[in-house]
């Protein structure tokens, strides 16, 4: 790039996130991670690697789970997406993220996010997994607190319907 | 490792006392989780002001080289750009960090930017800002920075020779630091020992435990004031704030850190404050806040690594019978281009000097040396797991040379249960445990009665079957003073931490924290502390997240670190909330007229024990004092508002025979490891798994169990997968999660958990700190192969880092590692 150039190409992006229409003038080269933190202020969605291996921002594009510093915020025109924040339903969290707790499937918090919404994509597709099928689904997304031993459990306690109301 | 099918977790538990009526010792739910599963927690980066500014820091391509020149012109030439840094502008306007070494070390010049060299490849020798992270990223990449390349030194015993390139020329030498330690009688030692174990090499591999969430912070400067706020996920800001602020130039009280909560840490967020100062001088330089949020690939090239150990020259005397007499031993600590919290990691191994061993004669010849590799942090287990690897192989080396049993040879030489309080040659007392007693409880989860039966099963299989075992100590609440042993000119000892609680004006109680949590559920553990002592439930106690400087309740050691909160930190709530409950029950007994004596706190009231009618809710003591105090005695000497540092008693160490308590408690674990080895491959499996752990009483038994499930997998990792290697250049080879692979779902083994309570003697709760696992994990695993591989040519497991290639290399040439090891008679015999 040369001194003094721009690379501020932007265009607009509509999507629709956790239910709410937004419309936005979105730099042409910003991840879609970073629109959701740093514009929609959706800071649920966290950053834990520089290279898509780590999985903290997942998120759901259309159903489907995907890390979110893995698409441009213009890629997302026309998409609905949930979040970590759009799990729960008015105010009751959801089966996972009551589990979570229970299970003590989280310490610092940090990948909890991307652990929930790809468990969330994993039960929504399979309401069923075996603990084998669990590990799978969860091998995208890092977690360096827990062993993941209580998130398994955690996941497994929703399958079972093991999650207090 | 993968493809497992798991059994049910087991968990075996033994609780030396009965379960107790208050909420101490019951999972209750944690405070934490959720605002944390709802994705509302604030981390550093989730907090914005307006105008700030993100700082890039434009890094060295290099590992060793002069820098030239560097000009900045073109970035600053960019649209958006708000401003830079370079080294030549800190060297004037900061002083070098407070080195805590002796000569050569303390010569060593510190900055927040690279000064005329760079040391590491990532070493940052500017920084820029702009609106954006992206602008900021791509300016950096318009600084214009000519070196002049250097001899890169990459091997920490190439660093000892004269003609090794020299990294800090103002030290003269790559020594930070050098020192002996002799305990009991060594050489008598020797004259007993029916036989004498030599090993001429081990070698500790580096590694970090890599949080989740990178380092940062938010930094904005206050033009009237000269005073910084840092919204950080810094775990120990007293200590960082004495780094920074004489580099700065300015008092104490000009640095406030602010935190909520931190993606994890594990020591890896110690080592801040060059970064933060940099922050500092843009904040104040650029008049605007200004934001770093590190990248993943600059946490792993040029944050903090765990610090890499060679062990050389190890004499073992042992005598017919298995009965290990202590050793000797050269330890080269590589700490990589600044030593930072460097020296510490020289004594800090010395809290578990004989291990979990009744060694009685120790002799110790450390140095530590800088190379040019990224600098080293605390790391889980911080120097104490490098020395616990050394003492663990020496264990089963000794009974494979000896061919004896390494489980029979661990329970002759354990500390025994009854010699607790135990003080080892260098005069740390082992507060209480049963290693012996967590060893066969370790043995029964993994089966170990039918261990043979499995190895012939799985040699029709085709698979080596090994058993190892991994003994730690978690040695907790340091003793500062111990840093007086590595200078004698520092002014460190003891320990303390703050807490401060509150009865407000509605009747709340309030919790302040002086510790700076990352998932340990310090909120969790502190109200039920504080719920017993003050008659109320848990969800009736606020506990406020986080850290801030300005909350007046933090102390000199305040911070979470070196596995203590449970010692220190609830110490200091069970402090301030008896000093609560005594002023609540004066105020009662004034406006009942009655004595302090005959108040009980119970059900969120103050009442009397005679006439539980007789009751002033909390609402109503909070509003008297706070709202509604007319009438009161004027000598009436109550706050509702206390604050308390809990103190641990420690004395200052001898520094002459480097002899004294170091830390105050000593929880246990002690791991079982089954291993299948591929004999054509050397691709292995952890196929059963139990932890065994002992920290005391256990406030909240889920909280324990989920540190020691983490630690486990932080040690499995170092063992397996994650390593830091570097190539000739110093260029590091893994520097992202492409590269260095953690342990994923798919990775972990089942996991087996047992718990035993020894209460500590020495602590308020009876806790002991827990959390860092001692390395655990490594151990039991290099363990395992070693015992895996007897039937293959019976190679010695001489490094803690044992990829596959590596074990195809120990099956493909046995030999070379055999030679490391001979065994010689001794005079005893």
């Amino acid at each position: 790039m040369e001194a003094g150039s721009v690379p501020a190409v932007s265009r607009a992006v509509s999507v629709v996130v956790n239910g709410e229409a937004y419309e936005r003038e979105v730099d042409a080269r910003r991840l879609l991670v970073h629109f959701l933190r740093d514009e929609l202020d959706l800071t649920g969605t966290h950053v834990g690697c520089d290279t898509g291996n780590c999985g903290a921002c997942t998120i759901l594009v259309d159903g489907e789970a995907v890390k979110s510093c893995m698409l441009l915020a213009v890629q997302a025109d026309g998409v609905e997406i949930t979040t970590v924040e759009g799990l729960e339903e008015d105010g009751i969290l959801s089966p996972l993220q009551q589990a979570f707790s229970e299970h003590h499937a989280l310490q610092c918090g940090y990948c909890t996010p991307g652990m929930l919404v790809s468990a969330t994509y994993l039960l929504n597709n399979n309401s069923e997994p075996t603990e084998d099928e669990i590990r799978k689904a969860l091998q995208g997304n890092i977690c360096r607190c827990t062993g993941y031993v209580n998130i398994i459990g955690a996941v497994q306690a929703v399958v079972k319907g093991e999650v207090s109301a | 490792m993968s493809g497992i099918e798991i059994e049910a977790s087991t968990v075996v538990e033994e609780r030396t006392q009965a379960p107790q009526i208050g909420f101490v010792g019951q999972n209750v739910p944690r405070k934490e989780d959720k605002r944390l599963v709802q994705g509302q927690g604030v981390f550093f980066d989730d907090v914005k002001r307006h105008g700030m500014g993100f700082v890039h820091f434009v890094r060295s391509p290099y590992a060793h080289a002069k820098i030239v020149s560097i000009d900045v012109s073109r970035a600053l030439e960019l649209d958006g750009v708000y401003g830079t840094l370079t080294g030549d502008e800190v060297a004037i306007l900061t002083d070098p960090f407070f080195e805590m070494s002796t000569p050569p070390g303390s010569e060593i010049k510190d900055y927040a930017l690279a000064v005329g060299r760079v040391r590491h490849v990532g070493d940052p020798v500017a920084a820029v800002v702009a609106s954006t992270r992206e602008l900021a990223r791509d300016a950096s990449e318009l600084v214009e920075v000519e070196y002049d390349p250097l001899e890169p030194l990459v091997d920490a015993e190439r660093a000892l020779e004269p003609d090794a390139p020299i990294l800090h020329e103002d030290a003269g030498s790559n020594v930070v630091w050098s020192g002996q330690f002799d305990w009991g009688d060594f050489d008598g030692a020797l004259a007993e020992a029916d036989h004498v174990v030599r090993i001429e090499r081990l070698h500790f591999d580096r590694f970090a435990s890599t949080p989740l969430e990178c380092s940062g912070c938010l930094v904005e400067y206050n033009r009237g004031t000269g005073q910084w706020t840092m919204h950080c996920n810094h775990q120990m800001p007293g200590i960082g704030a004495i780094w920074m602020a004489p580099s700065l130039r300015v008092g104490l009280d000009k640095l406030r850190f602010v935190t909520q909560d931190i993606g994890g840490a594990f020591g890896n967020k110690i080592c801040l404050h060059p970064q933060f100062v940099a922050c500092c001088l843009l904040a104040r330089k650029l008049n605007r806040p200004v934001q770093w949020t590190e990248w993943r690939t600059d946490q792993h090239t040029a944050n903090a690594h765990g610090n890499e150990r060679t062990f050389l020259d190890v004499e073992v005397p042992v005598k017919a019978d298995g009965t290990m007499l202590g050793f000797s031993v050269r330890a080269i600590d590589d700490c990589g281009a600044f030593p930072r919290y460097e020296p510490l990691g020289c004594i800090i191994w010395a809290q578990v000097a004989p291990g979990c061993y009744r060694w009685r004669n120790i002799r110790v010849d450390f140095t530590q040396v800088c190379t040019n590799k990224s600098p080293v942090s605390p790391n889980r287990g911080y120097s104490r797991m490098q020395h616990l690897w050394l003492t663990e192989r020496i264990v089963d080396i000794v009974a494979k040379e000896l061919e004896l049993d390494p489980i029979e040879v661990r329970k002759r030489n354990y500390v025994r249960s009854e010699d607790m309080p135990y003080e080892t040659p260098n005069g740390c007392i082992y507060d209480s445990g049963d290693y012996a007693r967590c060893l066969d409880i370790a043995l029964d989860l993994i089966g170990h009665a039918d261990l043979e039966e499995k190895r012939r099963e799985a040699e029709g299989r085709g698979k080596l079957l090994g058993l190892g075992i991994g003994s730690t100590l978690d040695s907790g609440t340091n003793n500062f003073g111990q840093s007086q042993l590595l200078n004698p000119e520092l002014q460190f000892s003891g320990n303390n931490e703050v807490a401060t609680v509150k009865l407000d004006i509605f009747g709340e109680i309030v919790i302040t924290l002086g510790t700076v949590p990352q998932g340990q559920g310090h909120e969790t553990t502190a109200a039920q502390v504080a719920a017993d002592i003050l008659g109320c439930t848990p969800d009736d106690i606020n506990v406020r997240p986080g850290h801030d400087t300005y909350w007046n309740s933090h102390a000199g050691f305040s911070g979470t670190y070196a596995s203590q909160f449970a010692v220190t930190g609830l110490g200091a709530v069970k402090g301030a909330s008896e000093k609560l409950a005594g002023e609540m029950r004066k105020l009662a007994s004034v406006v009942l007229g009655c004595s302090p004596d005959d108040i009980e706190l119970a059900e969120g009231q103050a009442r009397m024990r005679e006439n539980p009618e007789a009751a002033l809710p909390f609402m109503a003591l909070g509003a008297i004092l706070n709202a509604n105090n007319a009438g009161l005695p004027e000598d009436l000497d109550v706050t509702l508002n206390c604050r308390y540092v809990y103190r641990p008693v420690f004395e200052v160490p001898d520094k002459e025979r480097k002899f004294g308590n170091l830390t105050l408690t000593y929880a246990t674990q002690i791991h079982a490891c089954v291993v299948e080895v591929d004999r054509e491959t050397g691709v292995y499996e952890i196929v059963d798994y139990a932890a065994v752990d002992d920290c005391g009483n256990r406030i909240h038994p889920q909280i324990v169990e989920g540190q020691v499930h983490g630690a486990t997998a932080q040690a499995l990792g170092a063992a397996t997968h994650e390593s830091f290697p570097y190539d000739e250049e110093g260029n590091l080879l893994t520097p992202n999660f492409y590269d260095y692979h953690v342990p994923h779902a798919m990775d972990m083994p089942p996991m087996k958990n047992g718990f035993i309570e020894s209460p500590s003697p020495f602590t308020p709760l009876g806790a002991k700190g827990m959390g860092e696992g001692g390395g655990a994990g490594i151990h039991a695993v290099c363990a395992a192969l070693q015992d895996a591989l007897r039937a293959a040519g019976g190679p010695i497991v001489n490094d803690s880092h044992n990829n596959y290639g590596r074990v195809w290399e120990l099956l493909r040439d046995p030999g070379a590692s055999r030679a490391l090891v001979r065994v010689e008679s001794g005079s005893g015999s």
